[in-house]
This record gives C-alpha cells, structure tokens and sequence, in this order.
C-alpha cells in the first residue's frame, strides 16, 4: 500500500526519502522482466536470486523501503534491456555488469561470487570477437545507442512508484501542475516538435492545441498501445519496463489540454505490460498522483485500460476508440476528426506510448533540449525492434537521423553468420523495403517518407540474400489481408486478390501480367482505401516490385526463385559426376521419385518430386543440391 | 481560383456550384446534375463510406471520398478523370469477382445497383478468380430473404436496421474478406429480434436481401376454379403502382382494380374500407380509456413491425397498445364471415406495402378456429407489380373499373391510412368537438401531417386538451417511449415502423425523397376528392354493425398481444 501525498511538499519529502533508500541499496540485481527473458525463465532466476541473498544473510530489499535504514541488497525485476537476443539478462549494480543467457545454475555463483565477493564472472559476460565486455555501457550494442525513453528499461524495477520516485518521477508532473499554464505545456511540446511515434509523425504539439481548443466539459485522454506489427515490441517494452512515465506524460496531456479521464488500449496479447499498467495505475491512484484533486490542487485524473481483442485495425485511431466504446473495431471516415469528435464523441488526444513517455523528458529538459537531439524537423530519438537475419536482434533506441548502416551494422552487429545483407523492411506492413544502396539514408520521418517507407511504428525486419523478397510482399499481404477489417472494398477485396496473385506466383503459377495487375491494385487501394490500414498495405509489394522486380520476374516466367526460398519453384537434381549410385536417395524418397541402378547415376523424376528435401539430407556425397 | 467567387463557391469538373448547407460534396455534385455513383450513400443513414465509388480527384490529384468530404469554398475537384475511372472500374471488378453473377435468374435483375454500375462502367470482364460463396440463403422469416453470396457489404442494411429502426437484428462479423452480415450467433434470422419491416430489403442495392416471394403460390391458387379468391388492397398500394410503369394518368386504383380482376382475382376490395372501421373502434376505444383515465397513453396498432417491437422490447407497454386488429386483419374477418359459404374455398389475398404484413397474417391470433390463416396471402407492392408484368398487362392501355360490392363505399379518413399521421388525423376527425370542415383542416395541417419523424400537438375533445405523439421510424418510437418512462405525458401515439408510413413500406418500389412527397400529396388527394370525409359517414360502417358484426364486434375485430 501506498502512502497518500497530500501536496506538493510531500511529494518532494516522499522522493527524497525514497532516494535515500535508493542509494542504501549498495548493490543492485537487476533481472530483466521482458517478456522475452521471462520467456527464457528470468521470474525463476530472480525468485532464486532472492532466496541466495537472504541465504547469505543479508539484507534483501524485494520493496524499496519508504524510510531508509541500513544497507541492503536490491534485487529486483526491471524492464526489458532490449538485448533480448542474449537473455535471460542480470545487471549487477553498481558495477554496471551485464550478464547473459543466465541459467538458474547460474545464480548460486553471481551470489556468491558478484554480490558478495565483488567480482566479474568472465563466463557469463558478453563477448563478441574475441572481446569480452564486463560493463553494460561498454557493449557496442548499447554503446551506439541513446537510451532516453527506454533510459529506465533495465535500471529500475519495473513494478515500484517508489524506485521510479526515487529517480525523480513525476517530477515533470508536478513542474506541469504546479509551475505551467496548460498553454504554456503545450508551447513547449509544440516548440519541441515532438511528432508522433506510432507511424504518422503528426506534431503531437499541434493535436494537443487542438483538443485544449474545443470547449466540451468532457475530454481524453487516450493512449494506443496496440502494437501490431510483426517483429515490432517497442511500445510493450516501455508499458512492461516503465509503465510510470508513459502514465506521466498521459497526465501531463491532461492538465495541457483539460482532460480529466485517461484509456489506455493495450491489445491482449500483452498480459505482462496489462499486469504492470494495472499495478502502476493502482499505485499511483494510492500514492494520490491519481484520482480526485491531486496533491491538493483540483486537478483530477482517472485512469482506465481497455485491452483490444487481438485486431491490428485497432491501431487506427477511430477503430480504437470505436473499440473502447464496445463497438466493432472499424475504422470510419474522416471528418469529424478524433480531436473534435473521438472517445464517446468528446474531443480526444490519441498518442501512442512512446509519444507519452517522450513528454516527461521534453517538460522537464524544456524544448531546446530536445531539439538538440536528432534532425530539426523529426527531433528526438526513436526505438527500434531489430529482428530477422541479424547479429543483435532486439530493442534499441538511437537519435532520429541515425543511418540504417549505423542502426545495422553497429548496434545490430551486422549480418547473422556474416551473409550479404539485401535488404530491410522497416515499418512493418504498412512500410516498404530499403535496399543496400539506401544504407545511408537517415532513419527519420521526412526521408523515409521520401523513400517511399515509413517509420511506421518502429520494426525493422533485416533479410540477407536468402530471402525471397516476392515471398516477404506475400507474407505481409497475408498479414495485411488476415487483418483488414473488411469494411471498405478496396483494402477487402484488393488485399484479398493480390494475396491471390502473389500466392501463385511464389507457388510457380505466375502469369504473365500479374506485376502489372499487382501494380494495378495497389494503386488503386492506396488511392481509394478508408484508412492507414488500407492505404498503406500495398506498400511491401510496391517497394518490392520497385527494387526487386527482377525477382517477380524470375518467379513468373523462369519458374525460379533466385533467393531459393520458395520451395514449389526448387528443383533437385542429382549430380552424376558426385552420385556413387549408392540407392540411399531413393529409399529415403517418401513419393518414389528416384530411381536408377545401382552403382550407376540416380536421377530425380520431376514430375513425382513433392520437394521435401529428404533426398539431399540423405546423400552422403552431397550429390543431391536445388536449383 | 478567381476573385470572382465569393465564399460560398466551389468547382465542381471546373463548373462554379454554390455551397448552400450541402453536408458533403456527394450533395454538392448530385445538384451539380452529376449522377456519382454510390453503394452505401443514403441522406437518412450515418455516412459510412465503405464503397469508395464516390471518389473525387482534387486539383492537386489526390483522392477524396465525396460523400464524407464537407465543401469548402474554393475548392476544385472532378469526377470523371482517367484515374477515377480506373479506380471506379477495379472497384467494381473487385465486388463482381466476389459475387454471385447468376443475373438472369436474380430476383433483383434490372434493379441492382451493382449490375447497373457495372453496365454503365462497361465492365464485361472479370480478371480474378470468382470465388463467391454458394448461396447462402437465409428464408427463416415470412418477410425477407438473405443471401450472403450477393452481399457487398455496403452496410446499409445494418444502418437502417440499428440507426432508423433501433432493432438490431444484424451486424457485421468476423473481419476482412471472410466479413459477413450476421445475426447474432448467426443464428436463423426468424430467431432474433428481427420485426420484419424490411427496411433492409428497401436498402440492400443487390439482391443480397429481398422481400419474400409469394406469387408464384398465389398464381396456383388463380388457376383453381374451386377457389373464390377475394384481394383487398391497402391504401398505400395504389401511391407506387403506377409509377413503376410510368404511367402519369389518373385512376390508378381503377386500373389496379382492372389489373387484379385480369389477373384472376374474383372480388377486388379496398382496405380503406376496413380502415374506416378501425378508427371507429379505435376512436371508441381511446374515448373509453380516457373517459377511464386507464392505459394511457394509447398506442395504434395497425403497423404488425411496430407491435413485434413493442413485444420485443416492451412488454410491459402491451397494455397501452390498441386491441384493434390492423385494418387488414379486420377487412379478413369479414370477408371470412361473408363468405364462408359460398360454397368454394375462400382464399384470402391482401395486397400491401409491407413485409411486415406476411407474418402479421401467420400469427396465431389471426388464425380460424381450424387452424387456416385468415389472410391466405399478403402480397407485397412488389410482387403486385411483378405479377401484373408476368400477366402481360399494358398498364397504360387498361381500362379502370370499380371495386365490388357490397363493400364498394371507402371515405377519405381511410385512404390517408397510408402516410404517417394519417390514422391519428382520421380518428380527429371522429373526436374532435369541432368537426368544421376548416377546423379540422387547420388541425390536420398543424399535426398530423408531414414526414417528419415525430409530430407533437394538442386537441381539445371531451373537454380536455389531449396531447398526440405521430411517429414513424422506430428509433422514433424509442425516442418517445424513453420520454414516457421519464414521465412526459402523452394521451395517444401512433406509430408506423417505416419511416414515412406505409407509403415508404418495405414493400413498395423504392423511391426517392421526392418521391415520398409525391405518394403522400396522393393519398391527400384522394381523400380531397372522396366525398366522404369521416370515417362515421360511411354508410358501410351502419351495415356492418347492423349484420355481420352484431354482438360480434370483439370477437371479430380486436385482439389481445399475450404479454
């Protein structure tokens, strides 16, 4: 249970108490609590880290203390470290030791080697070229990056306002309460140029001007954390890792704009960052930061979370809102926009996560600050999901402006197995794909859009020459297809027809034709479409057509996919020159494709191959290849 | 843009249009004299903006939705570029190639949207795989008929359904292409809460919904010389028939008559006529309960979609509804009475605007003691329409004849049964203490008439200032009921469940805005030049409580809904 903070100079009594306790903490296990590591057994490993340390005698601090005694030992479960690629991860503070892929074998010797004899064990550091890196801040992953919303991800526990107060939370709150205007908030976030995190790059400034505009009694405050991109988990890891400050900045844009109910949407395949909301939500309610007249001034917010039912048209704003009323989730035409008519037909700021939690930082650094950071007209920095063939895969945020080469070949530690590296889609389905001649381009909204991609929310999906680049538009119009609402004809029925399309042609089927009927299509959805969801979902296929077209090509009139990754276009042959007619092939052929004589050259019958490639792994001379 | 344009112009295909209150340039563009072709436009539903026909290119090339893109003055747009055009013909290709293209044998050939669309946008083939689904039909109801597999999904049926009439019998389900209209469950439609106006069927622009066909059963029952087939025929009928053949002439109700007579009905009768008897007992019984001071306020009950509302969603207001069988079910009593032994087996026909009307005609309560309904077959306008072109019947060249008797004598109270408004103005002119042609007249004008969706006003009768709700839509009837439950006093409400009245009945030929005006002038003009004004200056009205309904009245014409 929380204390109740009656007004501001207990607010400050309250931090600087919890502070104090902060630092009794001489040591600090911070075991990571992502989703991912949890998936690998952190909640485990952090359950046994405890039991060590209390075993040892020790002082074990599981709940920041409100009034500070002796020295302790903190252990506890942080946000996500974004290394997901290397976890289960454990920080060890003060020493700023990374360790990774822990085992629950592992425990009993961080206990007793790191925690009570100070020392480094070299074994579960990160090593990359030989080079082993004891200290978090010294691993290229994170060393290129600039961790500002995620600063707390990995630093704090994750379940605690009192760690987050101790670190100064809510202190942007209390600036924006007590010592600003609501106008005064909304010139510094409009004179940061803070744009919108989800896709669009809107100035989030501007919205909020909007919504502080419109003279209704009601307003909200809604924040979209309905992340649906594959590969893309930004958002969760800000709600799962610091669910505080995306609720600080939701409250800040209530006090700007006159707001006094907040929804958070979050989709329902997030249980954890749902479980981390509620329990920061009903701390903050205890403590008093939420609910009627806070800390005494008249001010009141409350704060509600919906989670969406596993729909991906939910991110788009008026499908969002539509669902949190408990209708279908649909998107519908625009006017009224969501600023005049939104949540309950009452004006409504939708911001995404990463877009609330940039807010704490803008009003406590003020404006000029942020502008520092990153281009002038997409300032900032930006959080990726790094994923497909590449070294690092995982959660990184670096300056808007950052180039793809950077963002790859530095944090990401370049290619998986050092293969060629073709190309990356950014901006999950609703981007298109940057070749290798775009490596330099800088990763904010202006050129991306220029390049005819988007920023989207943030994946990045990195390919090496192994993928089939018509067999990635196919997967994305499936996704796109699968999740189109199904209200509006072109996204319905288009998406449906060029799934169609790209399926027959991965499958060997391709007509002559079809890129034109492809490009047809797409043209028309992304002209005529309702919403983002539909404008966007040709994007894939028309960034592949345009940097890949050769590839379509090759599917459609060769019967060949050159990236070999389409298995209805492989054909095996067996090499007479290698085959010893040693008969193993054609035992091991489920469809009685093979035949020959024995001793003599084998040869595979086309016709009857189902292509499973049981022949090739069977052959001990490596007779058998695809073509 | 030129200076020469105040503020309140815009270009439409470099035309100069006023913006005068236009909500949106779909608005703009119709009055533009530009026929822009929508699915799921209509000025009464919420702008859904699904089809995306209705695109428009700006002068900066880019596309707008016109029906839920607002004018602004100064703006410059076009309809008809070479990438509308190709926008509009994949739009339409991609709606065919998920679509059940049997046209010669659809009942809806010759009026759906789609197939006009696609002839107009010359489209004479299909690039992609036709992967319609196999007729999924849904027959559960005696009103309407679903067939998924000629759905686009316009949603103009779920609209109506939800927003006009607040039933919400169907929605949408499940997602993207596998999208359908569904009832809850999808379970038979016959088992929601579905009261049959339907207003869907009136909506839907292909034939993905339609209004049940009974002709086909009736014709056996023409060509049987055993059968004594008796039709009457409601007053809305004779407002849409005649425009469905173009036809501008009078008589239309003489030709009808002509028509049906041809067809092989043996006795024609006019609903009026039995309307005529409805506000009699209905006017009696509003007197009675406030002269009672119970069951107030008095709800009509002519409108079968209206009562399956209430029943649905209000049973607790059962007893406030008229006893009162609807004018057609009290026209079958006495046609049942008059000739149950005739000799031949009586077949009952009546001819309506509605759907509603088919399972009005299958309840139990309508039902004779055998079990056999008393109304055999309700054929709507449509079917009507239909039968009279399969006949082979030239509208224009047929002669006009009279209804037959011994029910030939109609007043003018019982033909404006047919608009909204008309049976409360056909009861005043039995209440009213001042029955002065001008009175009444002045009466009429400041109430009852109109096709606004509620009309309040006053009436001294009895001494007392009675206060009259008229409404038709029923989330017009919702609307009211909900001011009931917080206490607003009200002494009698008519409600009709299509917006309009019946002259807007599911069962007429769709029409225009305009159209509706020109039904309902229609109905004030037959009732201008019937010499019988009131209801009680029928002399049928005399007979039928001297002969057939004496000591019979209750059993014959009221009935009582079970709670």
């Amino acid at each position: 249970m929380e204390k109740k903070i009656l007004d501001r100079a207990q607010l400050s009594a309250e931090r600087e108490a919890y502070a104090k306790c902060f630092e009794l903490q001489k040591k600090k296990v911070l075991v990571c609590g992502g989703t991912g590591c949890v998936a690998g057994g952190s909640l485990e490993i952090y359950e046994e880290i405890i039991r060590l340390v209390k075993e040892k005698g020790l002082v074990c601090d599981v709940e920041l203390c409100e009034d500070p005694h002796g020295e302790t030992v903190g252990v506890k479960k942080s946000g996500c470290h974004g290394f997901c690629e290397m976890g289960p991860l454990v920080r060890i503070e003060p020493f700023g030791y990374l360790y990774t892929k822990v085992q629950l074998s592992d425990c009993e010797e961080i206990v007793e080697k790191t925690i009570v004899g100070e020392e480094h064990i070299e074994r579960l550091a990160y090593k990359m070229n030989g080079v082993v890196y004891k200290e978090q801040e010294e691993i290229p992953f994170y060393k290129k990056q600039t961790r500002l919303v995620l600063e707390h991800c990995g630093h704090i526990d994750a379940t605690s306002i009192r760690e987050y107060l101790a670190i100064g939370g809510y202190k942007a709150f209390e600036k924006a309460l007590f010592d600003m205007k609501s106008e005064d908030i909304i010139n510094e976030i409009t004179e940061s140029n803070l744009r919108g995190r989800g896709g669009g790059g809107f100035p989030t400034g501007r919205k909020w001007a909007q919504v502080a505009r419109q003279t209704s009694p009601t307003k909200y405050i809604v924040c979209n954390g309905d992340e649906g991109d594959p590969g893309a988990f930004m958002d969760r890891s800000i709600m799962e890792g610091d669910p505080h400050r995306m609720l600080e900045g939701m409250m800040i844009a209530g006090i700007a704009t006159g707001a006094s109910e907040g929804y958070i949407y979050v989709r329902a395949e997030y249980p954890l960052a749902v479980e981390r909301l509620k329990t920061a939500i009903a701390q903050a309610t205890e403590a008093g930061l939420l609910g009627e007249n806070i800390l005494g001034t008249g001010f009141s917010f409350t704060m509600h979370i919906n989670r969406g039912a596993g729909a991906f048209v939910c991110g788009e704003g008026s499908a969002l809102t539509a669902s949190i009323e408990g209708k279908r989730g649909m998107p519908r035409v625009k006017p009224p926009r969501t600023v005049e008519h939104g949540l309950f037909d009452e004006p409504t700021v939708l911001n995404n996560v990463e877009t609330f939690a940039n807010v704490p930082l803008i009003i406590l650094n003020g404006s000029q600050w942020y502008k520092g950071i990153g281009p002038e007209n997409s300032p900032g920095t930006k959080a990726f999901a790094l994923t497909g063939n590449i070294t690092n895969t995982g959660l990184i945020e670096v300056p808007m402006g950052t180039t793809l080469r950077e963002v790859i070949f530095e944090v990401g530690g370049g290619m998986r197995g050092g293969s060629d590296f073709k190309a990356v889609q950014i901006g999950g389905p609703s981007g298109g794909c940057l070749t290798a001649d775009m490596l330099d381009l800088p990763l904010d909204f202006d050129s991306l859009k220029k390049a005819g991609a988007m920023i989207g929310s943030g994946g990045l999906v990195v390919m090496d020459s192994s993928t089939c680049m018509v067999e990635v538009a196919r997967f994305f119009m499936n996704f796109t297809q699968n999740e189109s609402c199904g209200k509006c004809v072109p996204c319905r029925e288009g998406t449906k027809r060029m799934l169609e399309i790209l399926e027959r042609i991965v499958n060997g089927n391709g007509r002559d034709g079809d890129i034109e009927l492809l490009s047809e299509l797409a043209d028309t959805i992304s002209a005529t479409a309702l919403c983002g969801l539909g404008k966007t979902a040709a994007s894939p296929v028309v960034s592949t057509i345009k940097y890949f077209r050769d590839e379509y090509e090759a599917h459609i009139y060769d019967k060949k996919c050159p990236a070999g990754g389409c298995k209805k276009l492989v054909t095996y042959v067996i090499d007479p020159a290698l085959c010893k007619g040693c008969s193993k092939c054609a035992r091991n052929c489920p469809v009685g494709a093979i035949s020959g004589e024995i001793k003599k050259p084998f040869v595979i019958d086309t016709q009857k191959c189902i292509k499973c490639g049981a022949c090739a792994s069977a052959c001990n001379f490596k007779a058998i290849s695809q073509q | 843009m030129s200076e020469q344009f105040n503020n309140n112009f815009m270009m439409v295909d470099d035309m100069p249009i006023p913006i005068e209150g236009e909500k949106n340039l779909l608005e703009i563009i119709r009055k533009a004299g530009i026929e822009l072709p929508t699915f799921c436009y209509y000025s009464e539903l919420s702008v859904y903006g699904a089809c995306r026909m209705c695109m428009v290119e700006n002068k900066w090339g880019s596309m707008e939705a016109a029906c839920s893109t607002p004018p602004r003055a100064g703006m410059e747009i076009y309809t008809n570029t070479p990438k509308l055009r190709k926008y509009r013909k994949m739009i339409l290709e991609l709606l065919l190639s998920n679509h059940c293209r049997d046209c010669t044998t659809c009942e809806k050939s010759g009026k759906c949207r789609l197939q006009e669309l696609a002839a107009r946008f010359d489209i004479h083939k299909v690039r992609f795989e036709n992967t319609s689904a196999k007729h999924k039909t849904d027959d559960s109801t005696l009103c309407i008929t679903r067939d998924a597999s000629k759905c686009i999904l316009c949603g103009d049926c779920v609209r109506v359904c939800n927003e006009v009439q607040h039933v919400g019998a169907i929605e949408f389900a499940h997602r993207g292409s596998k999208m359908t209209v569904s009832t809850a469950f999808d379970l038979p439609l016959a088992t929601s809460n579905c009261v049959g106006c339907g207003q869907c069927a009136a909506v839907c622009p292909t034939a993905a919904i339609i209004v049940k066909n009974d002709a086909h059963r009736l014709w056996n029952e023409l060509n049987n010389k055993d059968n004594l087939v008796v039709a009457q025929i409601a007053p809305a009928v004779r407002t849409a028939v005649a425009e469905s053949f173009n036809y501008k002439g009078e008589n239309v109700m003489g030709k009808i008559v002509a028509c049906l007579r041809k067809i092989g009905i043996d006795k024609v009768f006019d609903t009026s006529t039995a309307a005529d008897l409805t506000v009699l007992e209905e006017a009696k019984e509003f007197l009675e309960r406030i002269e009672k001071n119970e069951n107030i306020p008095l709800f009509t009950s002519c409108c079968p979609a209206w009562v399956k509302f209430c029943e649905n969603k209000y049973p607790e207001l059962l007893p406030n509804v008229s006893t009162c069988r609807s004018p057609m079910q009290m026209f079958a009593s006495i046609i049942n009475e008059e000739y149950k032994d005739c000799g031949k087996r009586l077949v009952s026909v009546a001819i309506m605007p509605c759907t509603a009307k088919k399972a009005e005609a299958a309840r139990e309560e309508f039902r004779t003691a055998d079990g056999k309904q008393m109304v055999d077959y309700v054929i709507t306008t449509q079917e009507l329409i239909r039968m009279i072109r399969e006949a082979g019947i030239v509208f224009e060249d047929i002669e006009p004849e009279a209804i037959d008797m011994p029910y030939g004598t109609i007043s003018g109270a019982g033909v404006i049964f047919g608009v909204t408004g008309g049976v409360t103005e056909a009861v005043i002119r039995y209440v009213a203490e001042d029955k002065s042609a001008s009175s009444l007249r002045a009466i009429a004008l400041d109430g009852p008439r109109g096709l606004d969706g509620i009309k309040e006003f006053s009436l001294l009768a009895k001494d007392k200032v009675l206060k009259i709700a008229v409404v038709s839509g029923l989330s017009n009837a919702d609307e009211i009921i909900s001011r009931i439950k917080n206490g607003e006093h009200f002494d009698l409400v008519e409600v009709m469940a299509c917006p309009n009245g019946c002259i807007n009945g599911a069962g007429q030929p769709v029409t225009s805005k305009d159209g509706k005006q020109k039904r309902s002038k229609e109905l004030y003009n037959s009732d201008k030049l019937s010499v019988l004004k009131s209801s009680q200056d029928n002399p049928l009205m005399k007979e039928f409580y001297e002969g057939v309904l004496k000591g019979r009245v209750h059993e014959l014409l009221h009935v009582h809904y079970a709670k």
